[in-house]
């Protein structure tokens, strides 16, 4: 097999203990046959660019139920400037009112899923773009 | 990326470019890279952490680059899970341990997949081990696919092989007898705080008494992996083996071993891509198998 598969690091911020959508998440785009790294709870941003950074992976996924959306994900925007990773596809989703889903896609966040988004919808999201990446030669 | 640029950018020492590189090695392309860095290789010391699944390999890791760090030493980490035979996805998941190390710039971690590859683990390991060998890592941690059995492959690719077991999980006979005596260095009994801790020791202190050593004899630590106790004791022992491994010269043979290793993960890698085609064509009409497996042999030219 010489395609490699596509590689998504999905993770939790913050102070931030529901992990059961970042789980899901992380087993449906394994199932889609993605090599998915998981970083577990708490994480600091910069811990989760550096991770996607060594890694090498073609998406970051973060999870966010606690409120605290509107102070991590731009923090992660930040990293992936300052570590030079502004290529790596930046989505995620949570408990995230559409008023500051749109806010923070003007910032850079590719996309928001909130409760109820069909997993097809966020695996065919996440092959779209994070195959976009890979072309041409990556 | 041009292949140029990617090595530019390596020499420059960016973190991106090492993980760029072991992807290109990872999708079969990483002979340019690893060519031009290869010269820059054989510094790092290599050490192979094995023993079935949940046995601890991950938190053990993340203990001994911690003490590795405190010697002010610089590590690279790689981690093998296996990938799911039926959608080629993979959960990695031996990150979560190792969360402290994050963001050290000493210390370089990279889960891989097994990508079907048998022995624990995947096609590419070895030449991410080059790759970190050349980025400057001056001790290099492989954790197996926590498998049980047969994990052959690390005691080639690795100087120093720990296999790690674990009291109370009945499995541990069953390891013994699979060949794991004969691949370890250092054996560690983690979980030292469950009460069957001692009767695993013993077990396994049986179990080499039945066989012959000539030269090193595997030496037996017992940890707590999570709670740091006996760490430096583990430390120790992987000191007194490579100091052993370089007075006697073995480590010259471990270093061939490994060389073999990579050459024939290279050779196979590149034989199955061929041999996959040739089976796509193969028809099984008026054929039986081993007429079309000589007409197979000598298509490859083999
Ligand atoms: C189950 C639950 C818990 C469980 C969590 C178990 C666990 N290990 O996950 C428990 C009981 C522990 C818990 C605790 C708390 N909870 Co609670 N909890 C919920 C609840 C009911 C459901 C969450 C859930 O698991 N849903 C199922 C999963 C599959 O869905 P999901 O995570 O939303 O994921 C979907 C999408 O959001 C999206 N998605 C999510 N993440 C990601 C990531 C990526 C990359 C992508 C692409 C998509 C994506 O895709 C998924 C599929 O559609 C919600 C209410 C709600 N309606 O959401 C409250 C809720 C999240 N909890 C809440 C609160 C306040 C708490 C507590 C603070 C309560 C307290 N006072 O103690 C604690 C805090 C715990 C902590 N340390 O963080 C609030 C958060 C308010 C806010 N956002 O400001 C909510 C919204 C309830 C409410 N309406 O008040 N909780
Ligand atoms: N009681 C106890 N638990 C431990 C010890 N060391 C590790 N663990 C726990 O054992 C579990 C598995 O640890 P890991 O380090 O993930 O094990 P692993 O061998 O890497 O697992 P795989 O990679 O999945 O094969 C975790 O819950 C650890 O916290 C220890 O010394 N004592
Ligand atoms: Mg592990």
């Amino acid at each position: 097999m010489n395609e490699r598969p596509l590689r998504v690091v999905i993770a939790k911020a913050g102070l931030d203990g529901h992990d059961r959508g970042a789980k899901v998440i992380a087993r449906a785009l394994r199932d889609a046959g993605m090599e998915v790294i998981y970083t577990g709870l708490f994480q600091a941003p910069e811990q989760i660019v550096q991770t996607a950074v060594q890694e090498d992976a073609d998406g970051i996924g973060l999870s966010i139920l606690s409120g605290a959306h509107m102070t991590l994900f731009p923090l992660v925007v930040e990293q992936l400037k300052a570590q030079d990773a502004g290529d790596i596809v930046f989505f995620g989703g949570g408990t995230i009112p559409p008023e500051d889903a749109k806010r923070l896609k003007e910032l850079g966040v590719r996309e928001i899923f909130t409760p109820g988004a069909p997993l097809q919808t966020i695996v065919d999201f996440v092959t779209r773009e994070c195959g976009k990446r890979r072309t041409p030669a990556a | 990326m041009t292949d140029d640029a990617l090595l530019r950018d390596f020499e420059m020492h960016k973190p991106r470019a090492l993980a760029r590189a072991i992807s290109c090695a990872e999708s079969g392309r990483g002979g340019d890279i690893v060519r031009a860095l290869y010269s820059k290789t054989g510094r790092a010391v290599t050490i192979g952490l094995t023993g079935p699944p949940g046995v601890g390999k991950s938190t053990l890791a993340s203990a001994l680059v911690r003490k590795a760090r405190g010697l002010g030493k610089s590590v690279g980490v790689i981690s093998v899970d296996p990938s799911s035979p039926f959608s080629h996805g993979a959960l990695l998941g031996d990150r979560i341990r190792l969360v402290e190390h994050f963001t050290d710039e000493a210390v370089f971690i990279r889960s891989m997949a097994s990508r079907g590859h048998l022995g624990g683990l995947a096609g590419a390991t070895a030449d991410a081990v080059s790759l970190m060998d050349a980025f400057g890592f001056d001790v290099i941690l492989i954790e197996t696919v926590g498998v049980g059995q047969s994990e052959i492959a690390i005691a080639e690719l690795a100087q120093t092989t720990v296999v790690a077991l674990q009291p109370g999980s009945g499995d541990s006979i069953q390891v013994l007898k699979a060949g794991i005596m004969e691949i370890a260095d250092v054996f560690v009994v983690n979980k030292a705080d469950h009460p069957m801790a001692n009767q695993l020791r013993r077990e396994i202190r049986s179990a080499m008494e039945m066989l012959q050593w000539d030269g090193w004899v595997p030496e037996l630590v017992a940890t707590q992996a999570l709670a740091g106790e006996g760490i430096e004791q583990l430390w120790a022992a992987i000191e007194r083996h490579m100091a052993y491994l370089n007075e006697t010269g073995e480590i010259e043979g471990r270093r061939r071993d490994a060389f073999v290793h990579q050459v024939r993960q290279l050779a196979m890698g590149r034989i199955e891509r061929r041999l996959d085609r040739v089976l796509e064509s193969e028809s099984s009409t008026g054929i039986d198998p081993y007429a079309a497996a000589e007409r197979v042999i000598s298509k490859l030219g083999l």
